[in-house]
């Protein structure tokens, strides 16, 4: 018996094609995103910023899920997600 | 199809008011999350956003109406309750949310916090508790849990503080919820229930202030605050109230409280208008 089948929404459901945007003018370096990103897709670089803050960096946004948890943490709106397969409406 | 040409932007940006961010709150304060979560909900509950005004006192928290691109006014210190309670019985469309902090609303607001809820005036409020008075350099106040340390507490502090939600659920209140700035979902579904929910909501948002609150209290920045939430946190949707109380290093009980329904103050109000001017 076949136990597995493809789930019929994989399409709808699959991780989109993400970019992910930080904002340096905003980013205050708290590391929240880095922290909690499930996938450790985020790292702190050890660098600081020309404002003077730590710098955060993205080590692999192919890992990125698309979870938005970064974008939503960030007390900074400073990090946000930029669809690659936008299309216009 | 073509590819969209517009710039990028961070998607709640269509919020703010970008001319004054980057923000004046320190690094890994907790008010920026939950200014997010407040902002996705208004498209979460699916709101008119012109029909959206906020509430602001005095306080970091209280900044929030400055920050935020909707019909938004800075009050008094205190004094966000009875602005906004005028503000909702004279225009009752508008969906008032109240912003503010613990001192402000808790402490030289706390009558109006008893009394709003006991009225069940048609509003919601969220309540960025971080422990002190952020703003004027880290006072002690009545939320402050016992033994932290403050500005004016520096051997520990040894006054019982405000228990929130078994203060407002004894008044009143319809809705009472509390979440941490590291609960993010839940936070903004919690909020967008409260949003369209009528009477009297309370939402109380532990949020980290790492500048003069942690850094007094073995968390000097605001990692070390969201890690102890992660350790501390338990969800327990539906516990009573009175059981919810905060300590300095015990178990933080986070959920939804209380939902129940009550007249408002308005349905009160047309009921006696009914009855007075009938024939
Ligand atoms: C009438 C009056 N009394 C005192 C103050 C000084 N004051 C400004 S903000 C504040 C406390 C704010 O605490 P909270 O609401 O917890 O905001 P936070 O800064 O912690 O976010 C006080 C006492 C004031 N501005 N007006
Ligand atoms: S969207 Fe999610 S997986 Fe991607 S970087 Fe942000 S937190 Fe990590
Ligand atoms: S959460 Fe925001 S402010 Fe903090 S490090 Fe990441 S991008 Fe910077
Ligand atoms: S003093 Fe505290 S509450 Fe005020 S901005 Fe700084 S961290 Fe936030
Ligand atoms: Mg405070």
């Amino acid at each position: 018996m076949n136990l597995w089948r493809k789930p019929f929404d994989i399409d709808e459901k699959a991780p989109r094609p993400v970019k992910i945007h930080i904002d340096i003018d905003r980013c205050k370096g708290c590391g929240y995103c880095a922290e909690f990103c499930p996938r450790g897709v985020l790292k702190m670089t050890g660098e600081l910023s020309y404002k003077g803050y730590d710098m955060v960096g993205v080590v692999d946004d192919g890992k990125c899920l698309g979870c938005g948890l970064c974008e939503a943490m960030c007390p900074e709106f400073g990090i946000y997600l930029i669809y690659e397969d936008k299309e216009l409406k | 199809m073509t590819k969209m040409l517009t710039v990028d932007t961070n998607p709640v940006d269509c919020y703010l008011r970008v001319d004054r961010i980057p923000h004046i709150w320190c690094a890994g304060c907790g008010i920026g999350p939950a200014t997010g979560c407040f902002l996705r909900a208004i498209d979460r509950a699916e709101l008119n956003p012109d029909k959206v005004a906020v509430v602001s006192g005095i306080g970091c928290s209280g900044r929030v109406a400055g920050y935020i691109k909707l019909d938004s006014f800075h009050t008094t210190h205190g004094r966000a309750l009875p602005f906004a309670t005028g503000l909702k019985l004279g225009n009752p469309e508008l969906n008032v949310v109240v912003f503010s902090g613990d001192g402000d609303i808790v402490a030289i607001g706390g009558n109006h916090l008893i009394h709003s809820a006991r009225r069940n005036i048609d509003m919601t409020v969220i309540c960025i508790n971080n422990f002190n008075y952020g703003m004027t350099g880290g006072q002690m106040g009545p939320t402050t849990p016992l033994d932290a340390r403050s500005a004016t507490s520096p051997y520990g502090n040894f006054e019982y503080p405000f228990n929130l939600p078994y203060l407002v659920a004894a008044s009143g209140a319809t809705y009472v919820a509390r979440w941490t700035v590291l609960h993010l979902r839940e936070l903004e579904r919690s909020i967008a229930e409260a949003l369209t929910k009528p009477g009297f909501s309370f939402i109380e948002v532990l949020g980290p202030c790492p500048t003069v609150y942690g850094r007094r209290n073995k968390l000097p920045r605001g990692m070390d605050e969201m890690r102890s939430y992660q350790e501390r946190s338990v969800i327990r949707d539906g516990a009573d109230p009175k059981d919810v109380e905060l300590s300095l290093n015990g178990p933080i009980v986070v959920g939804k409280f209380v939902d129940i329904e009550r007249p408002t103050l308005w349905d009160c109000y047309q009921q006696m208008l009914d009855r007075v001017t009938k024939p």
